[in-house]
């Protein structure tokens, strides 16, 4: 491996003449086939594609779209799950001069023609059947889409729309392009400069319709140089691609900083195999929001829950190994030798394995960011040795601008900004931040880029200040901050994400702004609740019925009282209901991003919030549940409210 | 798949007993080539049996049953299972304790071309076919069936639903001509009946596959949906054969059953 001052990329000055095509073009010719740019698990195997195939199948798309009608500027939108063909795409259309939207592949057809008739995108490029049929029922509404590109033929055979291509036709079409004009594919790329549109987002947003955040070639580089400074990749590293390619962070790893460090991205089977698939490669640096590592966590829970005597002994005694180093490290105080000892016996025995069985093996940095991830998460972690660090950062600078450095860990921060990168906090305890990635502005929405775009600073919107050692610490949007009884502040997500700690919980929405006192809404989590009350024999035929045991109203008191110990008496909860349902981003209760949309559930679920603070026992429910094609569902349901008891609370 | 003119099986006048029980008496059936083609009837009505007499679990003791124009009355199931007719069944005959991949891979035995010795060694052809099988595998039934999450599972640990998937995969790996399926969907929720479908009409389709499909179900709304013919057995006779609207609209079909699966139809739509 070679050392970090011996990095090209990144004693690199990135000018204005720099794109990610060109980017692309040298990093392809200096590998060729010598080495894997994409590695896909395919019919059981690991299937790699060098760079060399790698340019290639970018060109004929590239060229192939120019032959559809691709102009320079014009958007070409893409929806899928992650795959090899999904990045190529992406990269053939910024070569062809074009701007990438992508799509979160759960969208709904609604949030599909939104985006596809805001952006005025000419080109959809789909995966398969499903994509299709999305597509094909929203071209009334989006008269500016011009064809759909698909790359899975499976159930396809009976579509004969003219607007539907496949994806090996568009790169016949490339191929034959390049043969009547040679050398078109590189004059393409020449064409580009740093300052164009690369790539257009479309923010979840927590509150109002879908902003579509522009970031330039520019934007997305310095950001990948710039987090690289930080942490420095490497070409033989590995990356598994398995997140949202909508989601900025996927992007900044795939593509800002993957072109840049040459290293292998890895695609898993399928959605469901990706856990199997990331403990196959092992990568070196992963980036994921905070619910892959909880799941992480409750699948190591729950585990242990199921594991002989012995080995819960051991798990136990390693955890409280790992958790004094780790907290040695956090209050950055030396790790005296017995102890050193025996955190290598507890890592040969216990850690070792459990970071094998989690895909964490050969980690060196593992982020988290886009939510609020709860310290217990955090330590748990750490004491296992995996160098996870949280980030800050938004779509409108092109991914990240704090991070945490090594060795310099608060899991109540989110670090230090990272190079070329300024942040303040107004008067009004604003975070505003400055650096070459803030984005060019929101597409056709003035008013709103006028908002958060005022003299080159970034207004985020979001609350908090910076601590004594220079660390940013961020409470939240600045609405979601609650006011309790006694008019001190504080934040819901930090009693959230306590609760989700605990393995039976998925989600959690806490009340308490202006209220008398703090509840919270409880969504059990359906595999790991269930598994516990078949262990117990109590009979169950759905999550609605489940969560209303009064055996899980027990569960999950317990757990309430856990984490009710050591808090402010007024910011303790005091009362709860377990929901009905899990909370769903179909129903418009979480983000894409799975952060839950308060002024929404405070909306739709008023009855139990009504039910909670006039000291009902019962609430009555009847609300309508979206399946993803489009379909809804009456569900009535009666839920207990029930209280937390004051003297054990 | 277009449907071909060609019958590809025959069953000509069938008669089995069961000490005095009449299980068949003088059925007849002709499957087209490329054709999905159901059979119904009340319980009892003898079409489990049908099925069996078909691949060879039961020899009927009248009759003849030709496949592809050849006598096969007398051929035992495995020879049958050789000539490409494989079938699933109403409860689930899988290997419990076996992984999923292991399964399937047994439906791929029939095609092994090597001995045992060979086998034991693992030398010259036998690591070559090993790999074709493999690859054969999960390119054209694991990728098909949408089960790649599953493939090192044990069978026995798997819900139902899935459960039944993977016998319909351990079938394909056959390689099969005919398909005959007994109550694809019998247990499964909404959602499983409508994958099922899809997959049946896959494999009837696919310009790979192009399998003819023999069913036997319950659920009227998929076979009237899926169907290109139907035929109704009633008491061990056949009392229609037809297309589903026909099927629908004879007499006889209506007064002893259709009151019976319109009810069916109804649970489903």
């Amino acid at each position: 491996m070679p050392r970090e001052d011996e990095l090209e990329y990144l004693k690199r000055e990135i000018d204005r003449e720099l794109t990610l095509p060109k980017l692309f073009l040298e990093t392809a010719t200096k590998y060729g086939d010598k080495k894997v740019a994409i590695r896909e698990k395919e019919f059981g195997v690991w299937r790699p594609i060098t760079w060399k195939d790698y340019y290639e199948n970018v060109k004929y798309t590239a060229l192939g779209l120019v032959s559809l009608g691709l102009e320079r500027g014009d958007k070409v939108a893409m929806i899928g799950d992650n795959r090899p063909e999904g990045l190529w795409v992406e990269v053939a259309a910024l070569c062809a001069g074009g701007i990438g939207v992508w799509l979160f592949q759960d969208s709904l057809i609604d949030e599909v023609s939104y985006i596809i008739d805001h952006s005025d995108a000419k080109f959809l490029v789909g995966e398969g059947q499903e994509e299709v049929d999305k597509a094909l029922s929203i071209r009334d509404r989006c008269p500016k889409l011009r064809k759909v590109i698909w790359d899975d033929p499976k159930g396809l055979r009976n579509y004969d729309d003219p607007i539907l291509i496949g994806l090996q036709e568009v790169m016949r079409r490339g191929r034959e392009m390049d043969q009547r004009t040679p050398g078109l594919f590189d004059a393409l790329i020449r064409m580009g400069k740093g300052d164009e549109v690369a790539l257009l987002f479309y923010t979840s947003g927590t509150t109002a319709l879908p902003k579509g955040a522009l970031l330039s070639h520019y934007n997305m580089l310095t950001m990948g140089q710039n987090l690289m400074r930080v942490d420095p990749c490497f070409e033989n590293d590995d990356f598994v691609s398995f997140l949202p390619f909508a989601w900025i962070g996927e992007q900044m790893m795939s593509v800002s900083c993957g072109l840049q460090a040459g290293f292998t991205i890895n695609f898993p089977e399928e959605p469901e195999t990706a856990q199997e698939n990331i403990r196959e490669i092992g990568p070196q640096v992963m980036f994921s929001p905070p619910r892959i590592y909880e799941q992480m966590v409750r699948t190591v829970q729950v585990k242990y829950l199921d594991a002989s005597w012995i080995k819960r002994k051991m798990h136990e005694w390693a955890m409280a190994v790992g958790y004094r180093a780790a907290d040695l490290k956090f209050a950055k105080k030396p790790i005296p030798l017995w102890l050193k000892v025996l955190e290598s016996f507890a890592y040969v025995t216990v850690q070792k394995k459990l970071r094998d069985h989690l895909g964490l093996s050969h980690i060196r940095h593992t982020y988290t960011g886009g939510a609020a991830m709860g310290p217990d998460h955090f330590r748990f972690f750490h004491a296992i040795g995996v160098n996870l660090k949280q980030i800050y950062g938004q779509t409108e600078i092109a991914g990240i601008s704090v991070l945490h450095r090594d060795g310099d860990i608060k899991f109540d921060t989110v670090g230090k900004p990272i190079p070329e990168t300024e942040v303040q906090v107004t008067v009004e305890g604003e975070i505003i931040s400055k650096s070459p990635s803030v984005f060019l502005g929101y597409y056709k929405m003035p008013e709103e880029t006028a908002q958060s775009l005022r003299d080159g600073w970034l207004y985020s919107g979001d609350t908090g200040f910076i601590d004594n050692d220079g660390h940013l610490v961020v409470f939240d949007r600045s609405k979601d901050v609650m006011i309790l009884s006694d008019n001190s502040k504080f934040s819901p997500q930090y009693l959230e994400t306590r609760l989700k700690f605990s393995p039976f919980i998925r989600d959690v929405w806490v009340i308490g702004d202006k209220r008398p006192f703090v509840s919270s809404v409880i969504c059990i989590d359906y595999n790991v609740v269930g598994k516990w009350a078949e262990d117990r024999n109590i009979p169950y035929t759905s999550y609605p019925e489940l969560s209303q045991k009064p055996e899980v109203y027990g569960l999950v008191l317990e757990e309430i009282i856990k984490m009710n110990q050591g808090l402010p008496e007024v910011a303790k909860v005091r009362r709860y209901v377990n929901l009905y349902k899990e909370f769903d981003a179909d129903d418009d209760e979480l983000t894409r991003t799975r952060k839950i949309r308060r002024s929404f559930v405070e909306q739709r679920y008023k009855d139990i919030v009504e039910a909670i603070y006039s000291q009902k026992e019962m609430v009555h429910m009847d609300t309508t549940i979206t399946y993803e094609d489009g379909r809804e569902v009456k569900i009535k349901a009666d839920l207990q409210v029930a209280d937390v008891p004051l003297e054990v609370g | 798949m277009a449907v071909a003119n060609i019958i590809q099986l025959k069953v000509e006048d069938i008669h089995i007993s069961f000490g005095g029980v009449k299980a068949l008496c003088g059925v007849s059936l002709e499957v087209k080539k490329g054709e999905i083609f159901s059979l119904i009837g009340p319980n009892g009505a003898g079409k489990t049996v049908c099925l069996n007499c078909i691949n060879g679990l039961y020899r009927p003791q009248e009759g003849k049953i030709f496949f592809e124009g050849r006598d096969i009355s007398s051929l035992r199931p495995y020879q049958r299972a050789k000539l490409g007719i494989s079938r699933s069944f109403q409860k689930i005959e899988l290997f419990k304790g076996m992984t999923v991949l292991d399964n399937i891979r047994l439906g791929r035995h029939i095609h092994l071309k090597t001995n045992l010795l060979e086998g034991a060694l693992y030398v010259g052809r036998v690591a070559r076919q090993e790999i074709e099988h493999r690859e054969f595998i999960e390119r054209e039934i694991i990728d098909l069936l949408e089960i790649e999450y599953i493939r090192d599972k044990v069978v026995g640990m798997l819900p139902y639903g899935l459960q039944k998937r993977v016998e319909l995969a351990r079938a394909l790996a056959l390689n099969p001509k005919l398909l005959i399926l007994d109550e694809p969907m019998a247990g499964l929720n909404l959602e499983e009946v409508e994958d099922m479908a899809r997959f049946i009409i896959d494999i009837n389709e696919e310009d790979r596959w192009q399998v003819t499909c023999l069913l036997v179900e319950h659920d009227m709304g998929v076979v009237m949906d899926i169907s290109h013919r139907v035929a109704v057995l009633n008491f061990g006779e056949k009392i229609a054969d037809g297309t589903p609207p026909e099927v629908q609209n004879t007499p006889q079909v209506i007064k002893a059953y259709l009151g019976e699966v319109e009810d069916l139809y109804a649970t489903r739509r």
